[in-house]
């Protein structure tokens, strides 16, 4: 038997987005401890390399109010994953934390934390806030440029893995003194070594500049799922750049976020993959999407009629605390486009032109294409971000695990305890 | 059980603080004794000025190992951000079902400043000032979500009622909060507010924001004189003084014998070291010296830390707890699940609710 390379899977808990689909009968609480719990231990039993937390730091606005359409609020990401270090065993515990919001100390110590206590689980998805917006919450206010934050969260995460190091391996701790541009301090940490060197560090890479800081720094990269040709392109450009900071290409794994859709037969499957669109852009949704491209109150629009034909504002700035449209106006025209052609309205033409599942099938041709994708070298396993809280993924992991399983394109066992053994990395060597 | 001549009900907690463990299994055996004595919390303190793991991701960690018991971690107000730290808190509420505190403690030396390089050390009482105002604030994020704010409502596509979220527009003297929380609001409203009241900067605080008031005192009339004073202070700040807990804190040595016979051990009631109050004799003795200080209404209830914490924690528990329950003295069961049902105390109305207060 030839030795198969074998995929990554981590689940998502989704959550603050328009992908839960929470109006569904079977969607339970996004907030109480049982529903963490039921969608880690779902994941621990499809033997998954980690179960993944994303973070929020304020609530949305739109228009000057709390943006009140899609899930709201969600509990403080580390504490989660050290209660759910209590009731799995082998599963990573990946909490996303801002580096523009938090100071190294404490960080670096409740991540260390993370990691005694899960005995080698915790990993660290790095990201940056931008805007004034969230700084209102905290001390340090105010917000950095693009260039800064990186700056900041480069010299965040150096910093942080000197005190992961700074003890000896014998468990012996030393004073360390950090002076750079963002950091100025001193001390002795206040925890040894953790039971795997140091967590996972995880960063998300799509554009340039997240590529170069995933290179230089991430054991894992989060991106987003494009096509076979995309992922393929952004795989070989990535694993390219890791060896210019002394890297090997088995050093970083890329995975994709992405959904599954599963059916009995292929037009099953199409037609909940509809279905779930359609209740992912509710009517209130569809303009809403529409208003933050054309960046004016659509609300007097019906979404069951035509796109407007007014033309956008050119810098819209109706929406805070999240990702503005780039493009507006050329955008527009291509939703306009859409909606002439094939005769829809403003909700169809929302569901049809925004995103879209991306694996649509059944469990033979999803379990087929996702192995194409990492035999392809398209990426090294996936992130699954599923519709329904919190049993989205348990269909998954009856039917599509042992799928791969079979294949031989997914482990049978944990044959380590460890989030560095499952995804195969060295436990980094102590720069003492 | 009812509380006899009047006096209100015992309450009792004990520590968990060890030195250099930084596993899982060294903290919730201990925890799961504790609340096999039904104790209504155990605490975890913590600085960043010694080793040690973050208290409240242990006690997250001990959450779902335990059912009934109260967790009360330190976290500290002087390095770390009001925004994070409120979110936290309610999350272990959010975990443990209702069972969350906080003992509030800031950071006064130039060597926890210097791990944060962001300000220098300050006197204890500006920083405790500091404390106060993150107390208020946690209160206000907690609040900041109405309890009926998620309401699903399918025809109108909304999540979330946006009129029961509300900003807080918090201004302390060093810092700002717009709000509101990320973090719906917690089980218990607000978990519980822990403050080591014994020091005088700290004392103004505790009559202030806290439920629970720990005293490091020798005596029981000491104890019964700041219980009185923090039930005033208590008063004066527009509080129902009963809604404030005071618990006397002892290090407890329970040695090897039963009674206080033993070389060592023994006599005179609890002395002052340099680690606080320090009570050394036999498990017997110790609940004869809780009954009596309870007797007297110089306490609520004691917050325990022993000495040597499997040792003393076993003889805690199956020694004095035992017998204070033979006597009627104390709780065998839980009568509730959540820490406020343990300390008699109510769970808080949404000061937004209330006020009708606009977003």
């Amino acid at each position: 038997m030839t030795v198969r390379t074998r995929m990554h899977l981590a689940a998502h808990f989704p959550g603050v987005n328009s992908t839960t689909v929470w109006t569904d009968p079977r969607s339970k609480s996004q907030i109480d401890f049982a529903s963490f719990e039921h969608l880690a231990r779902t994941a621990e039993r499809g033997l998954f390399d980690f179960f993944f937390l994303a973070e929020g730091l304020r609530p949305r606005e739109y228009k000057g109010r709390i943006h009140d359409l899609d899930v709201v609020g969600r509990p403080e990401s580390i504490t989660v994953l050290n209660a759910l270090a209590a009731v799995t065993e082998r599963l990573g515990l990946a909490a996303t934390v801002d580096a523009t919001f938090n100071e190294p100390y404490e960080l670096a110590r409740r991540l260390a934390t993370l990691d005694h206590l899960s005995g080698g689980r915790a990993a660290w998805n790095v990201v940056t806030s931008s805007d004034a917006f969230t700084g209102e919450n905290f001390r340090r206010g105010g917000f950095l440029d693009r260039a800064d934050r990186y700056a900041r969260a480069a010299e965040f995460v150096a910093t942080a893995r000197d005190l992961w190091d700074s003890w000896t391996p014998e468990g012996v701790a030393r004073p360390f003194a950090h002076q750079g541009r963002h950091f100025d301090i001193a001390g002795e940490f206040g925890l040894p070594r953790s039971p795997q060197g140091q967590p996972v560090v995880i960063q998300a890479g799509d554009s340039d500049e997240g590529r170069e800081f995933a290179a230089a720094t991430a054991d894992v990269v989060f991106t987003r799922r494009g096509t076979l040709d995309a992922g393929r392109e952004f795989y070989a450009d990535v694993k390219g750049r890791l060896a210019t900071y002394g890297r090997s290409p088995e050093d970083l794994k890329i995975m994709p976020g992405v959904t599954v859709v599963l059916g009995d037969t292929a037009a099953d499957a199409r037609e909940r993959a509809a279905e779930i669109r359609h209740r992912q852009v509710s009517p209130q949704n569809a303009l809403l999407a529409l208003e933050r491209i054309w960046g004016v109150d659509l609300s007097s629009y019906d979404p069951d009629g035509p796109l407007p034909d007014i033309d956008p504002e050119p810098a819209p700035a109706l929406a805070r605390g999240r990702v503005r449209v780039a493009d507006p106006l050329a955008v527009a025209e291509r939703w306009r486009a859409l909606s002439r052609a094939k005769g829809l309205s403003i909700r169809q033409t929302v569901i049809e032109a925004s995103g879209r599942q991306s694996f649509v099938g059944t469990p033979e041709t999803v379990a087929a294409e996702l192995d194409e994708f990492v035999t392809a070298g398209a990426a090294d396993g996936f992130i699954l971000v599923p519709h329904l809280t919190p049993g989205g993924l348990d269909e998954f992991v009856d039917r599509v695990v042992p799928l791969l399983q079979e294949r031989g394109a997914f482990r049978t066992e944990y044959t380590g305890t460890t989030l560095r053994s499952h995804l195969g990395l060295p436990e980094p060597v102590w720069k003492g | 059980m009812t509380a006899p001549h009047g006096r209100g009900l015992l309450h009792l907690a004990a520590a968990l603080d060890q030195q250099a463990a930084f596993d899982a299994a060294s903290y919730v055996g201990p925890a799961q004794l504790a609340e096999r004595g039904g104790l209504d919390f155990v605490t975890l303190g913590d600085t960043f000025a010694r080793p040690g793991p973050d208290a409240l991701a242990v006690l997250s960690r001990v959450a779902p190992a335990t059912r009934r018991i109260g967790l009360v971690p330190t976290v500290t107000t002087t390095h770390t951000e009001p925004f994070h730290v409120q979110a936290a808190v309610a999350t272990l509420d959010w975990v443990s079902r209702g069972r969350a505190g906080w003992q509030l403690d800031v950071s006064t030396t130039e060597g926890e400043a210097r791990l944060f390089g962001r300000r220098h050390a300050a006197p204890a009482d500006a920083l405790w000032r500091e404390a106060g105002e993150i107390a208020e604030v946690a209160a206000r994020l907690w609040d900041s979500w109405e309890d009926d704010a998620e309401i699903r409502d399918e025809a109108t596509g909304r999540f979330v009622d946006r009129d029961k979220l509300h900003h807080v527009d918090f201004q302390g003297a060093t810092f700002f909060v717009k709000g509101p929380s990320i973090v719906p609001r917690p089980p218990q409203g607000h978990p519980v507010r822990v403050v080591d009241a014994t020091e005088g900067p700290a004392r103004r605080v505790a009559a202030r924001h806290a439920d629970v008031a720990l005293v490091r005192v020798v005596g029981p009339a000491h104890a019964r004189a700041v219980r009185a004073e923090l039930r005033d202070a208590a008063a004066k700040f527009g509080r129902d003084a009963d809604t404030l807990r005071v618990l006397g804190s002892l290090v407890v040595d329970l040695g090897d014998g039963e009674r206080a016979a033993e070389p060592g051990h023994g006599g005179g009631g609890p002395r002052q070291t340099a680690q606080g109050p320090l009570y050394r004799g036999g498990p017997v003795d110790l609940a004869e010296l809780i009954a009596a200080w309870h007797a007297s209404e110089a306490v609520d209830g004691f917050h325990l830390t022993p000495v040597e914490p499997h040792r003393d924690l076993e003889r805690l528990v199956n020694g004095t707890v035992a017998l204070l329950q033979h006597r009627g003295l104390f709780r065998t069961f839980y009568p509730g699940s959540t820490l406020r049902e343990h300390l008699g105390l109510a769970r808080p109305a949404n000061q937004y609710a209330v006020t009708g207060g606009a977003s």
